[in-house]
């Protein structure tokens, strides 16, 4: 089921703070069968998002349309969706199967094929032997998937995940993910998931939709929107370690960080931000990017120089290098960078210049 | 080490509370426990006539306002609690689902609980009035003949019926205001992840509400009842010392007005006997039927 949503726009009316626009004119489209991760900072509006095409939170104005349906004005029960809240609200007196049972119910299952549909919903979520535990008797991880086959059991068009494993302890966090992708791989079902972590969102999305104070920000299959940041903010957003940034300038085509030349553009000459990723870094006998390392981070393969910023005065950067290459604190080096892993933005706006 | 350095601060903190418990709650206790065993006592003359086992039980047992006070009381406990328990229910759920006036509606249902039972009662007994009260007012405007409530010789079915709107209504403040609380504390999301899997209203209200708020409910049901048990401020209330509309007097006794009656006749043999028997019976009854009810509640409430 393709999710389209059209000027989506929520304003909250706040007695204290006035109005405030969660979602600003939000204009997506989610392809039908594919997992989806809204990502952006906390107050972005992603669980705003979320809500509007549960159905449980009206827009202000805009549209939404699942397949060629226009959902905007059907209440969250007619719309067909499984949701999955961020602390699962799992009923705390139903055991495991009631729980996944009453959605069933509402909907005068007869019991018997209600039953079947609970334990194989179960199953596939890899919890089928602990049908008669109530929610307290089971790991974070564990209601988790409760929650998830309560959503799928009565086989919903759209599967939602409110930050579905942000409640859940690192380890957990790693296998639940997969988990998550190989349930959605499995059911075929179009899934949207929210999250602050953009880790998370990198690694299970097909796409993701990356937000910024209610508007849209880039939407792309996450290699592509990390190759290729349409602005500063996603460039930022998105890496660990975060990208490196740099007050430069264009003169003559030339990228220009103080006296070092490290690559080339054809644009005016101005005031730049240049940033460019720890990975983009390599070691050479020959550069203009002349540093002297401070700190030196080795953490398995990765050895992570940490440099003073030669731009921004009390700022550090970080290039990451082969851990064969044996470089110590105080050492000086050469840096060439890599022209796929640099980005130059303007620097009022924030916007690619390409 | 550390534990035993802090105890005698913490009798010390324990003592004003401890001090007003032994004098107004242990000691009564342990006293009634010792009267009651005790032959012809006279409260003025502190005298008594030697002890006995079963005397001052098997004088109250046999005295016929002992039966009627027995059945009034079981009568009391029996509509009242589970009336006003499911009546307190169904408005704070009603007023938590309302957004306009909630807190108008609350102060509302509240006052009751800071008037005067006394004060209330009479204004009850008005209401009931045969010729200008509103109940009988209401009555005629739908059709219905006048009905002689609480009057000179009213009958006992149609006093206790007033009686007990009285009572159910008085009772409701605190249950509403328990429940309220109870209800606010439930997680929203609950009521979104119902929503989302289309259940019926009425489904909500018994499958998640009700269980969740079970607790407050076994909480408020216990204390009812215990209350109800002691029902003696009421009939004072509508009906005065008679206990009872005028020519039909003592018709509605309770166990505790009992006991008040014997406590009244001080000066005669046997009177405070007679009131901690009746206590003590009392005691009795009540601690059957909490028993009963907490392992109802063990095996109904969840969490």
């Amino acid at each position: 089921m393709e999710i389209k949503l059209e000027m989506l726009t929520k304003v909250f009316d706040n007695k204290e703070k006035g109005l405030t626009t969660a979602v600003d004119k939000l204009d997506i489209t989610i392809p039908s069968g594919k997992l989806i991760g809204l990502l952006g900072p906390s107050g972005c509006g992603k669980s705003t998002t979320l809500y509007m095409i549960a159905g449980l939170l009206k827009p202000t104005e805009g549209k939404i349309y699942f397949g060629d349906e226009n959902v905007t004005d059907i209440p969250p029960e007619d719309r067909g969706i499984g949701l999955v809240f961020q602390n699962y609200a799992l009923y705390p007196h139903m055991t495991v199967a009631q729980n996944i049972m009453f959605p069933l119910e509402n909907l005068k299952v007869p019991k018997a094929e209600a039953i079947e549909r609970a334990q194989e919903m179960a199953d596939l979520v890899g919890i089928g032997e602990l049908m008669d535990r109530k929610p307290k008797q089971l790991s974070g991880g564990q209601q988790q998937r409760v929650a998830i086959a309560r959503a799928l059991v009565k086989k919903p068009r759209v599967l939602l995940l409110d930050e579905p494993l942000s409640n859940l302890d690192a380890r957990l966090r790693l296998a639940t993910r997969e988990e998550i992708k190989r349930i959605q791989r499995e059911t075929g079902i179009t899934t949207v998931f929210v999250t602050h972590d953009q880790e998370e969102a990198m690694s299970i999305s097909d796409e993701i939709v990356l937000m910024e104070l209610g508007i849209k920000q880039q939407v792309g299959e996450p290699q592509d929107v990390y190759d290729k940041p349409d602005n500063l903010f996603v460039a930022k957003f998105l890496g660990t370690p975060p990208i490196n940034l740099f007050d430069g300038h264009i003169k003559d085509g030339k990228i220009m960080i103080g006296d070092a030349n490290i690559g080339q553009l054809k644009t005016d000459d101005k005031e730049v931000i240049v940033g460019i990723r720890p990975e983009g870094f390599s070691l050479t006998e020959r550069s203009s990017l002349k540093v002297e390392v401070d700190l030196v981070e080795t953490i398995g393969r990765d050895t992570t120089l940490i440099i003073e910023n030669p731009t921004r005065k009390g700022e550090t950067f970080r290039a990451i290098v082969d851990a064969e290459k044996r470089i110590k604190p105080g050492d000086k080096i050469k840096l060439n960078v890599k022209p796929t892993k640099l980005f130059v933005f303007e620097k009022d706006t924030g916007e690619l210049v390409n | 080490m550390l534990e035993e350095k802090h105890n005698i601060k913490a009798w010390l903190y324990l003592a004003p509370a401890m001090i007003l418990l032994l004098v107004f709650t242990f000691y009564p206790i342990f006293n009634a426990f010792f009267l009651v065993f005790l032959r012809d006592f006279n409260f003025l003359a502190g005298s008594f006539d030697g002890f006995t086992l079963t005397e001052n039980f098997v004088y109250i047992l046999n005295k016929p306002d002992f039966k009627k006070a027995l059945l009034n009381t079981l009568m009391i406990v029996f509509v009242s609690v589970p009336v006003s328990v499911i009546l307190a229910l169904l408005i704070s759920a009603w007023l938590n689902s309302i957004k306009k006036l909630q807190g108008f509606f609350q102060t509302i249902f509240f006052l009751p609980y800071v008037t005067n039972a006394i004060a209330i009662g009479m204004a009850f007994a008005f209401l009931f009035h045969r010729n200008y009260g509103l109940i009988n007012t209401i009555f005629n405007w739908i059709g219905l003949p006048s009905i002689n409530w609480v009057g000179l010789g009213a009958g006992y079915w149609s006093s206790m019926f007033a009686l007990l709107v009285f009572i159910i209504w008085s009772g409701l403040a605190f249950k509403i205001m328990v429940f309220l609380s109870g209800l606010q504390s439930i997680d929203k999301q609950y009521y979104d992840a119902a929503k989302v899997d289309s259940t019926p209203r009425s489904r909500i209200f018994t499958k998640i509400t009700v269980p969740l708020l079970s607790p407050m409910i076994a909480y408020i049901t216990i204390t009812s009842i215990i209350g109800a048990f002691k029902e003696y401020t009421a009939v004072i209330g509508m009906f005065g010392v008679r206990l009872g509309p005028a020519g039909n007097d003592g018709a509605l006794v309770t166990i505790v007005a009992l006991v008040y009656e014997a406590i009244s006749r001080s000066g005669s043999d046997g009177a405070y006997s007679e009131a901690a028997a009746a206590s003590i019976i009392l005691f009795a009854i009540t601690l059957v039927f909490t028993l009963i009810n907490m392992q109802v509640s063990k095996k109904r409430v969840h969490f």
